[in-house]
């Protein structure tokens, strides 16, 4: 904390009331509402609801559904964090490397960060199109018909891709950023006491990149997981019957369309604490990210 | 060594093609009309239609209601934009500075409190919100569009880490100066954090923008979509269509993408600035 | 162990900047070097040249013999310790010290030896196993020659190793790294901007200035024969007193004063003079031959430093502190410590005169090397 601070009786007050009062609103009273209603379940007339403990909990977590949902949405996360944390990094690296040209390189790359998930998707939407999408037409030279929004894995696979290629630029800055903020001092101790490229990498950069790249890996999971809502939305367009989605597309689908508020929060809940545990992660690795210094 | 120079601009080369080419074809395809697009799928030329597909977008009555035009979409994201970004900046200046630069009993437990927002992203209570919202009259209006999305702790923590770095001598001249919470908080506070404004300025507004989830919840009277909000019409309009209006559903994504796009390209530096200091 | 050549070495950057102009110095096996000049000589540049560390846009460089323009760093045999030590951050002491001797494929028992040694003589063994922010500067200063002394080079390297360190501890690693090169025996280039550091370092110093060298030579040499003004100035400290004079015959003028000096003199008319500040002795009223006006002094303890006027011309006179200061003073000096430099080039004007101010014969004028 600073060492002189102010000790006016109610100024911090007056100057924290308008984001504490938003908060209290908008976030405190829907999340306790969330965790309130989780336990209810409500009467498709109407007329009020009955406690039910956590049925509607186990309902959830039971159900044949949710659980393929819930697989669909870890190999989802996965694929996505990793497959774009690993590009962006391999960008990232090279653009380091660079000498000429790095910046327009970087420029080139991290535009599509702008890009609302929604507006990839529909470009996705496109680019897998039956008739028109390219992407359909270079699968097909391979024997591959893609039926994209009606074939399972053919949909999941444009979701992924469009997912991934968004979050590109993201991981792809915060890499960059690390990378160039390791001493170059160091970086020449390491020419002159090793000679492989590859090996220098491996053992002198990526360990103090380290942080940088726990933090991603967070940040990454929690992208997959939540802000990819639109990209699926608007892939699945609204035929979400046998279409992959994820576990937040399901707390709005049936919040919203199927009227369970019950089910809904209890999924709502489950999420939270999957956000809980991976923030508590990131604020462990934060601390150790005010690292070597 | 230089085979591996080569090598690397190669890989870069590849990866601004994969990342660019989807977004030039795009606007390129949208210079096409419809059937066009039908027949001969995607392209790289200059079809004819640039004018008339972008002039029909912005100022045709479309949407159910027969009232929503692209400008005004148009509009309304940059209400949504500018609003939540400026919001941001003034909920969250004056919050670090009560937490950083006074000392008082509930400190700590506010800090915390705004500390807990980052545990519950909107989507994991979007059905309460709603309700909230709806009990108060606030949806389909822009102040229900733009506060409830202020509720978070990002803007806030940036601006506690850029104070706690503020050197302590400041405010100890300051105060020999005569200055007092206010004065230091306008004269001297605000001007040093210029840069850091901006920069979350822009991250803000990008993330403002591009909302998707909550417009689409808040707002149902049309006159109140964002450009967003609006490429979930298009799809709606396509089922069952015969040729569906590709190219207008490209020259939207186009526009959607246009003004944060230019913005983060314009401020590149500040925008990558906001961007890796704020993430902490 | 192993000779260096420096032949014709240029860096000139793109834009047409040349950091570095034709230097050439030749470095027998075993000799401490010292590059010293101000900040922006190229003496940084020259000794990242021959680390590899930046390209040579003209010239050769040799190490032991060989040619290694072309070379990696990793392969030119050198280790060097930089200004603020370029320590791994996420490994231990221990870790630093064996990670080139690793990449090196060196047999585990001979990189524990190495790095056992290293650690004695350096006195590192209670931190081998802490990790770099966890030591002070002057710890993490010997880490980084411990690094360069494990490794074994045919040559040290460093860059202003002692920059970032207090005056107290830089004294004290001075002696150390002087220790530490007459036992160890390897070649060293050593680069700084402290003309202390560099004389009591050097085997020979190489003054730079500007991309180019100015003088080389043995400490002593260079500071009794300095080549040019810039080194009469830069070597020593006070730095030497720089005046306009005349010579006339075989007196010269120096301002209102005039010196008889008893000999021939190489030239004539208008040129520098140096007078080091150590050589100039007060007298109390005009026993002297340079009446002196005292403006201030700066009492050291050991000595006193008496800054004035001589005529117009500023002058610093270093004397003993036992000796009072008189309401008016002069100065005088020995014509043998009378130093001459052309005033359009700088260069030194060499003349040769026996002690006592007896005459002498005149050597030609003698130009320095370069």
């Amino acid at each position: 904390m600073k060492r002189v601070q102010f000790s006016s009786p109610f100024l911090p007050y007056l100057f924290l009331a308008p984001q504490m009062a938003i908060i209290f609103v908008f976030f405190y009273w829907p999340s306790i509402q969330a965790i309130q209603s989780s336990f209810y379940l409500e009467d498709p007339f109407g007329f009020g609801s009955t406690f039910v403990g956590l049925s509607n909990y186990s309902d959830a977590l039971g159900s044949v559904q949710y659980q393929s949902i819930a697989r669909f949405t870890v190999v989802f996360t996965a694929l996505v964090t990793f497959l774009s944390l690993g590009i962006g990094m391999l960008l990232a690296v090279k653009a380091d490397a660079v000498l000429k040209g790095s910046s327009t390189y970087k420029t080139l790359l991290i535009w599509v960060y702008a890009i609302a998930p929604p507006v990839a998707g529909l470009m996705g939407m496109m680019f897998f199109d039956q008739h028109i999408g390219p992407l359909v037409k270079f699968a097909a030279l391979f024997g591959w018909d893609m039926k994209v929004g009606l074939n399972y894995n053919d949909t999941a696979i444009a979701m992924i891709i469009v997912s991934v290629w968004k979050q590109i630029p993201y991981n792809f800055i915060f890499i960059l950023s690390g990378l160039q903020s390791i001493p170059a001092s160091v970086r020449e101790a390491a020419t002159i006491d090793c000679r492989s490229g590859f090996r220098r990498f491996w053992t002198m950069t990526l360990p103090l990149l380290a942080p940088t790249a726990f933090f991603l890996l967070i940040i990454n999971m929690t992208y997959a997981l939540f802000d990819t809502f639109g990209v699926i939305d608007v892939m699945v367009k609204d035929k979400a019957a046998n279409n992959p989605i994820t576990l937040v597309y399901k707390v709005y689908m049936d919040g919203f369309r199927g009227n369970d508020l019950g089910g809904s929060s209890a999924q709502s809940v489950i999420l939270m604490i999957v956000v809980f545990v991976l923030t508590i992660f990131q604020f462990r690795f934060i601390e150790r990210r005010v690292h070597y210094n | 060594m230089n085979r591996i120079r080569l090598f690397d601009h190669l890989v870069l080369m590849l990866g601004v093609f994969v990342m660019v080419a989807p977004v030039v074809v795009a606007f390129m395809t949208s210079t096409h009309d419809a059937a066009d697009i039908h027949r001969n799928g995607l392209s790289l030329t200059w079809g004819g239609n640039f004018a008339e597909t972008y002039n029909t977008v912005l100022t045709r009555k479309g949407g159910f209601t027969g009232e929503i035009t692209g400008a005004r979409m148009i509009w309304n994201s940059l209400i949504l934009g500018v609003g939540f970004a400026a919001g941001k900046i003034v909920l969250s200046m004056l919050a670090a500075y009560a937490i950083v630069y006074f000392r008082f009993r509930l400190g700590t437990l506010f800090f915390w409190m705004i500390f807990t927002t980052l545990l519950l992203p909107l989507e994991v209570r979007i059905v309460p919100s709603y309700e909230v919202m709806n009990k108060l009259s606030l949806t389909n209006t822009y102040t229900g569009l733009i506060v409830p999305l202020l509720a978070s702790a990002t803007g806030t923590f940036f601006f506690r880490q850029f104070f706690k770095s503020v050197p302590e001598e400041l405010l100890e001249a300051a105060r020999i100066d005569g200055a007092g919470p206010f004065k230091f908080f306008i004269d001297v506070l605000v001007p040093l954090s210029r840069t850091m404004i901006a920069a979350i300025f822009i991250i803000m507004f990008v993330y403002g923008w591009n909302q998707y989830l909550w417009p689409t919840l808040m707002t149902t009277d049309e006159r109140f979509f964002t450009l967003v909000r609006g490429i979930k019409q298009i799809l709606l309009v396509w089922v069952g269509s015969n040729i569906p209006d590709y190219n207008e559903a490209f020259a939207l994504a186009i526009l959607a993408m246009l003004p944060p796009v230019m913005i983060v390209l314009i401020f590149q530096r500040w925008f990558i600035k906001g961007l890796t200091e704020s993430d902490k | 162990m192993a000779s260096i050549g420096i032949k014709g070495v240029s860096k000139i950057y793109n834009g047409g900047v040349t950091a570095v102009s034709s230097v050439s110095i030749d470095i027998a096996d075993g000799e401490f070097i010292v590059l010293v000049g101000p900040s922006g000589c190229g003496k940084s540049t020259l000794l990242r040249m021959v680390a590899g560390l930046e390209t040579i846009s003209e010239g050769e460089v040799t190490i032991g013999g060989r040619v290694v323009n072309d070379v990696d760093p990793a392969d030119r045999d050198i280790a060097m310790v930089f200004q603020n030590y370029a320590l791994y951050p996420h490994m231990t002491v221990y870790e630093n010290l064996a990670y080139g001797l690793k990449n090196r494929r060196t047999p585990k028992s001979e990189i524990d030896a190495r790095v056992a040694e290293a650690a004695r003589m350096l006195e590192l063994q209670p931190y081998l196993e802490r990790k770099p922010r966890a030591l002070s500067g002057g710890q993490r200063q010997r880490v980084a020659m411990g690094r360069a002394i494990v490794r074994k080079p045919s040559a040290f390297l460093f860059d202003e190793p002692l920059s970032n360190l207090d005056a107290k501890l830089r004294v004290s690693m001075r002696g150390e790294i002087k220790r530490l090169q007459r036992r160890v025996g390897t070649t060293s280039i050593y680069v700084t901007h402290d003309q202390l550091e560099a004389m009591t370092l050097a085997d020979r110093l190489v003054v730079l200035s500007g991309g180019r060298i100015e003088q080389i030579g043995a400490p002593l040499d260079v500071y009794h024969r300095p080549a040019t003004t810039f080194v009469a100035s830069f070597i020593g400290s006070p730095a030497m007193n720089l005046v306009g004079g005349e010579l006339h015959g075989s007196k010269l003028a120096l301002g209102p004063a005039l010196l008889d000096l008893g000999a021939a003199v190489p030239a004539q008319g208008a040129l520098t003079v140096g007078l080091r500040a150590e050589d100039l002795r007060l007298h109390a009223g005009s026993d002297g031959a340079m009446p002196f006006r005292i403006d201030y002094v700066e009492e050291l303890g050991s000595q006193r430093l008496v800054h004035g006027f001589v005529g117009d011309q500023p002058m610093v006179a270093a004397i003993s502190s036992e000796i009072p200061l008189p309401e008016t003073a002069s100065l005088s000096i020995a014509p043998s410590r009378l130093h001459f430099f052309d005033t359009a080039s700088g260069r030194r004007i060499d003349w040769t005169i026996a002690e006592q101010g007896q005459a002498a014969g005149v050597s030609g004028v003698e130009l320095a090397a370069s």
